[in-house]
């Protein structure tokens, strides 16, 4: 029997083996550590309760929407970043490596946060960190060195051990291939990020004071909805946690059946990485809420986000809370499930165009890919210096990266490409949501303007005093530069011809009349 | 807790809760007959 040119496509390379596997794997790139300890935070900061409007016009009008974007994308020109973008229109292509440049930057520094969390997973057991889980932290666990000491090569074991296990355990999953490494994880480990998370949860709720925490992360002030900042955190937040305009939700939906319903899945997508966000909401501010009335302080005292919440804040109500080395454990068990179904998804963005562009197997580009980023995020991540490092970079590859590049390639799209009729019935040939004219309006203009206003805040802010107080050296290194840096690699890898196996026609599909669209 | 922490945070769960179980029923309802394909990984 002949295969299908579908069939012949699948086995080149790879694919979801359901739309339920594929929905599972978005969840898992979309659900990462951002959910757990950006999103409380965020939400506390900026109107508690009343957040929730904002946050909903922000998921409805420009978080959804881009997802959809990203669908149609990689769903109708079944390709990676580049090689979607290229069969777009081939002078796009530049936009699509700019986004596996990014992803390979995340790799880098996400897989040190997963490392950290496997280890604080050990040490929630007995409370390795002690009185002051401050100064361990930034002490005994990273020996963090003074910025100004610059990068250092003092390789901390402590730290070096876990991060190879991360890398070797990432690696393993990688080469496995899309179905079973990518969809296989996501299928097994969602649904235990789902329970420990619901059990912590439950635990945090039965704690004292639980209700205090609950009572300053909900009752709304309605009087921040006036402050543009809020609006703007609302969206910054959606647009973070959705991996959306990286490459990443491209890349997976390149892999699913031509009939599958690419709206309806994006609709569960969108609104199960929020409802897991309220889940860590409701988790993180009944924890805070024992710790503040613990410490006879008020939850603002207490409340904080990021690295602080996980490896500062949530070890001294561990030491605190009765059961607290179980939830210790759900909470960093929670961290390294929602971070390696993510890593897994960034490090995919890279692996699968590496294998479009030059026609490379699996495991073969797992490794060509893989390898290097491991090794250096090794060399950079497991010292004394990690920490700085990876605060500079992470704050500039979200800002001037993830944001830019979203905000350049919508307006490639809608603007200069005129794409997005042509995208639109795609996603309506088999959508259950159907998708118009206020698609287009969305994503040619509310969602870039207001992304843009974000970047422009952000790129005023950081211009006006050097990040975080580092050494400008750098800052210019590893924030502007690698910013930059990935935008000139990707313009480079451009220049390298696609293999004459890879045509820049979308792929043949009877069905679709939009294929003949556009890359004309 | 205070009686607007408790409406936002029923609000808060009937939008977001409410609204990945109408999607989870609208998505499958919308199947067309796409069968769980064991697709061959390279």
């Amino acid at each position: 029997m002949t295969a299908t040119p579908e069939q012949t496509e699948a086995a080149r390379r790879g694919a979801f083996s359901s739309r339920r596997v594929f929905i599972l794997a978005a969840i898992g790139s979309a659900v990462g550590l951002g959910n757990i300890w950006r999103f409380p935070y965020v939400a506390y900061e900026n109107g508690g309760g009343a957040f929730i409007l904002p946050y909903l016009i922000a998921l409805l009008t420009a978080g959804i929407p881009f997802l959809f974007l990203d669908y149609a994308l990689g769903h109708r020109n079944r390709g990676s970043a580049p090689l979607s973008f290229a069969r777009l229109r081939k002078g796009t292509e530049f936009l699509g490596w700019w986004q596996v440049g990014i992803c390979a930057i995340i790799a880098i520094y996400y897989a040190a946060i997963i490392g950290w969390s496997m280890r604080y997973m050990f040490f929630s057991v007995d409370k390795a960190w002690g009185s002051d889980p401050e100064k361990f932290f930034g002490g005994e666990f990273l020996s963090a060195a003074d910025p100004s000491a610059g990068v250092t090569f003092d390789f901390v074991p402590g730290i070096l051990v876990p991060l190879l296990v991360v890398w070797v355990v990432v690696i393993a999953i990688m080469a496995l291939g899309v179905q079973k490494g990518v969809g296989a994880t996501s299928v097994i480990f969602i649904p235990v990020l789902l329970l420990a998370f619901v059990a912590l949860v439950v635990q945090a709720l039965l704690l004292p004071g639980a209700t205090e925490g609950l009572n300053a992360l909900f009752t709304p002030n309605w009087s921040a909805l006036k402050d543009t900042a809020v609006w703007a955190a609302a969206f910054g937040q959606i647009f973070f946690s959705l991996s959306i305009g990286f490459g990443i939700m491209i890349t997976y939906s390149s892999y699913v059946g031509r009939r599958t319903d690419m709206t309806g899945s994006g609709l569960v997508v969108g609104f199960a990485n929020s409802g897991f966000e309220l889940l860590c909401g409701i988790g993180v501010f009944s924890a805070l809420g024992f710790m503040a009335q613990a410490s006879g302080v008020q939850v603002g005292d207490v409340a904080s986000g990021g690295i602080g919440l996980a490896f500062i804040a949530f070890p001294a109500i561990i030491s605190q809370a009765p059961a607290g080395g179980l939830i210790g454990v759900l909470f960093f068990a929670s961290l390294i499930l929602a971070g390696l179904t993510s890593l897994v998804s960034i490090l995919e963005v890279v692996i699968s165009a590496v294998r479009d562009k030059f026609e490379m197997s699996r495991v073969g580009a797992t490794a060509v890919v893989a390898l290097p980023i491991a090794v250096v995020s090794v060399l950079l991540f497991s010292t004394t210096s990690a920490l700085t490092v990876l605060d500079i970079m992470d704050n500039f590859i979200n800002k001037f990266g993830i944001l830019l590049v979203a905000v350049v390639s919508m307006l490639v799209i809608a603007w200069a490409l005129r794409a997005l009729p042509a995208l639109a019935r795609h996603l309506n040939r088999y959508g259950s949501i159907p998708v118009r004219g206020w698609w287009v309006a969305l994503i040619s203009v509310v969602t870039p303007a207001v992304l843009a206003l974000i970047l422009v805040k952000e790129l005023r802010d950081t211009a006006a005093e050097t990040y975080g107080g580092y050494p400008d050296w750098m800052v210019a290194v590893f924030g502007w530069g690698v910013a930059a840096a990935v935008v000139v690699v990707g313009v480079l890898v451009t220049l390298v011809r696609w293999r004459p196996d890879t045509p820049l026609t979308v792929p043949e599909d009877e069905t679709d009349p939009t294929a003949l669209e556009v890359a004309r | 807790m205070n009686a607007p922490a408790i409406v936002m945070m029923l609000v808060a769960m009937l939008v977001l809760w409410g609204g990945l179980a109408v999607a989870i029923v609208n998505v499958s309802r919308s199947d067309r007959g796409e069968v769980a394909e064991a697709h061959r990984d390279l």
